[in-house]
């Protein structure tokens, strides 16, 4: 760099720079209707949006502005550190709704489960660079191994919810990796098969005082209302009812900004978390979902190719597994809200409100960023 | 698996997943479309109609909670309607702008303010929040004239708790209070979320919580047709809520009341029970509290009087407290000594006074010692000596092994929540319970303390009476419980709690019997004969006292110690003697010897129970003093031990 002389003009052309267009753009979009959303589900928490906001995009510049290689120094203290937070969690962390997630560090609660979902795909894609041009089966076994030490930490917590997320986050590297379809393949069978034959016996499979054996009764809970949510209107089945209630009665046009009866008699619980698309769907109707649809679509199809186009293993990898991420988040979240997948506790991604869920997000589109412009410089 | 590649061929086969994952993305996109689709376009229709149906709510009907009565059917715990003032924060512009116009119309102090403050942290902004409670009518008429100009502001009827014996009991009965954040997460897990939709009070204590389940009842369900503000203007049907059950408990509360007051204003705890079922006929521990300070959110400053009060009030030191028994471990210990056969009744020993272990001396109460005594004369007497040498004998293990079975040492499984396990010592105890190799170690003379009930072992005046109950059943171990009856209030019907005996001993009935006989002369002619002097029946007892403060070396005067230090003062008991009814526990903290303070209790609950008449008197604290100088003591005699 040569020595440059101080403007306003070039230190935010300078700050820009990383920042890739399209991405950023993308993400605006969903910021908006994330405050759109907000104005009419909880217009008290639009304050804090908006500070969660700035801080998501301030993670997301400063991850986009960092070196890929950077990024990937950070994989193996991250990855450790979260392990060892995880222990301390399953140790001495608090207890809240039943499940011990968060460690209270003295200034703030941590949630150590959320450091993995970033610091999983790290991991596993330095550990894949480490070992490039040499991963045959035992290098799939370690990184299973890798993956498989922090998902029972999360799941005896027990978070469901996180552990799939965190799961998958990994599963993606060793996917993109080039693990053998003849063992991809036979576990997505056994899994479509396990959930043809609940859905086939539920009835049975429901009634009180079957032990589910691996889930927990409130895990066993979700899936039942979900085969059946009529069976207990008042109690575990009201959100599913309620939201496809508010979904369904939008219509194609929807009833208008403000106006969705569902959101604003109180019907639609965790209306501004979770189940915040029912209101979208309520407020904006099919039109509106299809937008969001297609915002998600552009985001993953310029995560994909920002993966296809990448410099390196490693950054090959993480950028094709935080896209499949932000699919995963999307498509379980749509799916629970609208009756097709069981209620997990995922966020819409971008959208629900959540501060940390949020900046995590936003970190993966910094990362993504930041491997967009590797590439750039690589070649320029 | 994978062969050699060369980057190129690598960065295809990346390239190719990539546009699986694409494909699988677009396929699941695609299929939530077409949910959207069905919802939205195909049975839009439906939903539409759902969705004004939705003007049509479920309201839950919270249940009454069911009553708590005693044996003869007093009320301990009932419910009575009342008004209260409720605010929902959503559709209040200006909490304290609010609250100040309403505190023209009703009273509003201070401390409802701070409650309210409370209240609206731990509740969700839609739901409503009491900020006065139990309105009297000029109050409601008032308010309901001024309605139109307090949006989000309404009057409710609701249910209130009360408990008419107020500090009576208050440890067994317990008391409810409102539903936090943790109670709702218990809830939740429990699944029992829909149960709770509109209740706003849960069990926190006592039988209050362990019977939660039967005492809160099915929340019903109506429909109502609510207006576009939300408001409930026409009923739809009804699904009524089921009332809680009632509770009949085996507790005599007029005993309990006995009891309590023989404690006048000393610290302690007692627990009597029916050795015949386990049924508890009085649970006291003093001082006490009054649980209905806590049904509408206890106030800061009643909080703190009860919590940091040095008597410590809220604690049930009857089954969480664990104390040393002293010499009412005597019984038991003989109990052991002839069912290992290391002791027949007749065998007598020579007391010189003290018994000599490893070079030490353990010293008896009596200078000089008692003479030749037998396993019947160490309980009239109380004679150390005699359970020094039998501790040494039995060994550790053994007294261990002996006593477990009785309960000692673990949970009697009472339906009230936070019982302790106490303490029964072994040296596999400890080694559990300290750190260091040389603390672990067992010595022989820690057995020698234990024979007399000092040392480390410590149980709960529950578990001292409990195991009495078996040493005067026959054998048969209990679990002890509270409640006789839950009584269904919509069928009358009453499910019995069976008394449940864990396990029966097997002890010769001609030892319990020799046991038994000799803790009847400790009430006729031992250190019991003066608290039961003129009783019309014939009770079987033990004193024992048990030690707070080590005084090495010196002699122990009660006088001189403080209040604090003093020795806890312990007496069991049971009666009549032929066919036991009641048997019971007595602790006094820092009563001094067990014949002076603990004893004259026993004598009025058992009195009572017999008899039912109150003795007039008055516990005469100072009555027998000159005893307790002269008399047994047993805790400060092991000069020697270290």
């Amino acid at each position: 760099m040569t020595e440059q002389r101080f403007s306003p003009l070039r230190l935010l052309v300078a700050a820009i720079r990383p920042i890739d267009p399209i991405l950023f753009g993308l993400l605006a979009v969903l910021l908006g209707y994330a405050f759109g959303l907000m104005h009419s589900a909880s217009p008290e928490r639009i304050a804090s949006l908006l500070v969660n906001s700035g801080v998501a995009v301030a993670a997301m510049w400063l991850a986009a502005r960092l070196s890929p290689q950077r990024l990937l120094s950070l994989a193996l203290p991250l990855y450790a550190g979260g392990v060892l937070l995880l222990v301390a969690v399953d140790l001495f962390g608090e207890t809240s709704k039943g499940a011990t997630r968060w460690l209270d560090i003295g200034i703030t609660r941590i949630q150590p489960s959320e450091i993995m979902k970033i610091a999983m795909p790290l991991m596993l894609a330095w550990y894949f660079q480490q070992r490039e041009g040499h991963i045959r089966l035992r290098e799939f076994v370690v990184a299973g191994a890798l993956l498989a030490v922090p998902v029972a930490l999360i799941l005896i917590q027990p978070d469901l919810g996180t552990s799939l997320l965190v799961a998958a986050a990994g599963f993606y590297v060793i996917f993109f990796a080039g693990l053998s379809w003849k063992l991809i393949v036979p576990v997505a069978l056994v899994s479509i098969v396990g959930i043809g034959a609940i859905v086939g016996f539920g009835d049975q499979l429901c009634q009180p005082g079957v032990d589910w054996q691996v889930l927990r009764e409130y895990q066993k809970h979700r899936v039942c209302t979900l085969l059946d949510p009529t069976q207990d209107p008042l109690g575990r089945g009201f959100h599913i009812i309620q939201s496809t209630i508010a979904i369904g009665s939008g219509g194609v046009l929807g009833k208008g900004w403000t106006e969705g009866t569902q959101t604003h008699l109180a019907f639609l619980p965790e209306r501004h978390t979770d189940f915040i698309f029912s209101v979208l769907a309520e407020e904006f109707g099919l039109l509106g979902a299809l937008v969001l649809l297609a915002s998600y679509l552009l985001l993953l199809l310029r995560g994909f190719v920002i993966a296809a186009q990448a410099p390196s293993l490693a950054t090959r990898l993480l950028a094709g597994s935080i896209t499949m991420i932000f699919f995963t988040y999307a498509f379980v979240n749509m799916g629970m809200v609208s009756g097709i997948l069981p209620v997990v506790g995922v966020p819409l991604p971008f959208i629900s409100y959540g501060g940390t869920a949020l900046v995590t997000l936003c970190l993966g589109v910094g990362i993504l960023m930041s491997i967009q412009r590797s590439r750039v410089l690589a070649r320029g | 698996m994978t062969e050699f590649r060369t980057p190129d061929e690598e960065l295809g086969r990346f390239r190719r997943r990539v546009l699986v994952a694409g494909i699988v993305a677009l396929v699941c996109f695609g299929l939530l479309a077409a949910r959207f689709y069905y919802l939205q376009v195909v049975r839009h229709e439906y939903f539409h109609t759902r969705a004004e149906d939705n003007r049509i709510g479920l309201v839950p009907i919270v249940p009454t909670r069911g009553a708590i009565l005693d044996r003869n059917g007093v009320t301990l715990a009932r419910n009575f309607a009342a008004y209260t003032l409720e605010i929902t924060p959503s559709q209040v512009a200006d909490l304290d702008e609010t609250i100040d116009a309403l505190s023209e119309i009703v009273t509003i102090d201070a401390r409802d303010r701070r409650r309210f403050r409370k209240l609206l942290e731990e509740s969700r902004n839609f739901e409503s929040v009491p900020i006065r409670t139990r309105l009297d009518d000029a109050e409601v008429a008032r308010f309901v004239a001024r309605r139109y100009r307090f949006p989000g502001v309404e009057v409710q009827a609701r249910l209130f708790r009360d408990y008419p014996h107020g500090e009576v009991a208050s440890h067994v009965i317990g008391y409810i209070g409102r539903i936090n954040l943790r109670d709702q997460e218990r809830i939740e897990e429990r699944g029992d979320t829909a149960n709770y939709r509109g209740s706003d009070h849960i069990g926190k204590s006592g039988l209050e919580l362990s019977y939660e389940a039967e005492l809160h009842g099915v929340t019903g369900v109506e429909q109502v047709e609510v207006n576009a503000g939300g408001r409930a203007v026409r009923v739809i049907s009804r699904t009524p809520a089921t009332t809680g059950s009632d509770l009949e408990l085996t507790l005599d509360i007029e005993l309990q009341k006995v009891a309590e007051a023989a404690f006048g204003g000393r610290r302690g705890a007692l627990v009597a029970i029916d050795p015949r079922t386990g049924g508890v006929l009085a649970l006291a521990s003093k001082p006490t509290f009054d649980p209905n300070l806590f049904v509408d959110g206890i106030s800061t400053a009643d909080w703190n009087e009860l919590n940091d009060s040095p008597d410590h009030p809220l604690l049930n030191r009857a089954i969480f407290s664990a104390y040393p028994p002293g010499s009412t471990f005597k019984p038991f210990m003989a109990l052991a000594a002839l069912t290992t056969g290391k002791r027949t009744a007749n065998q007598a020993i020579a007391d010189p006074g003290y018994f000599s272990f490893a070079g030490r001396r353990f010293m008896d109460d009596k200078v000089g010692g008692h003479g030749m005594v037998d396993l019947h004369e160490s309980i009239v007497v109380s004679c150390n000596t005699y359970y020094y040498q039998l501790a040494n004998d039995l060994g550790i293990e053994g007294i261990a092994g002996f006593m477990a079975p009785l309960g000692f040492g673990s949970r009697t499984g009472i339906d009230i929540p936070g019982e302790a396990e106490g303490v029964l010592p072994s040296p596999a105890w400890k080694r559990g319970r300290f750190k260091k190799p040389e603390q672990q170690r067992w010595y022989g003379g820690e057995t020698i303390s234990v024979g007399i009930g000092q040392g480390y072992n410590a149980y709960t005046p529950l578990q001292l009476a409990n195991a009495l109950a078996t040493i005067v059943n026959g054998g048969k171990v209990f679990r002890p419980h509270v409640v006789r009856h839950v009584i269904d209030t919509a069928s009358g019907e009453r499910r019995a709690v069976q008394p449940e005996p864990i396990r029966q001993l097997a002890i010769k009935p001609a030892h319990l019997a020799a046991v038994r006989d000799a803790m009847v002369d400790v009430n006729k002619s031992g250190t019991g004969a003066r608290a039961f002097a003129g009783a019309p029946y014939s009770a079987g007892g033990k004193t024992g006292t048990a030690q707070v403060y080590s005084l090495k070396g010196s002699k122990y005067v009660a006088g001189r110690v403080r209040e604090r230090l003093r020795d806890h003062s312990w007496f069991i008991a049971y009666a009549p003697a032929e066919n036991p009814t009641i048997a019971l526990a007595v602790l006094v903290e820092n009563g001094g010897f067990g014949a002076q303070s603990a004893a004259p209790i026993a004598r009025q609950v058992i009195d009572y129970h017999l008899l039912g008449a109150r003795l007039e008197a008055p516990a005469d604290e100072d009555a027998g003093a000159a005893d307790a100088e002269a008399d047994s003591h047993a805790g400060h005699d092991e000069e020697a031990t270290p």
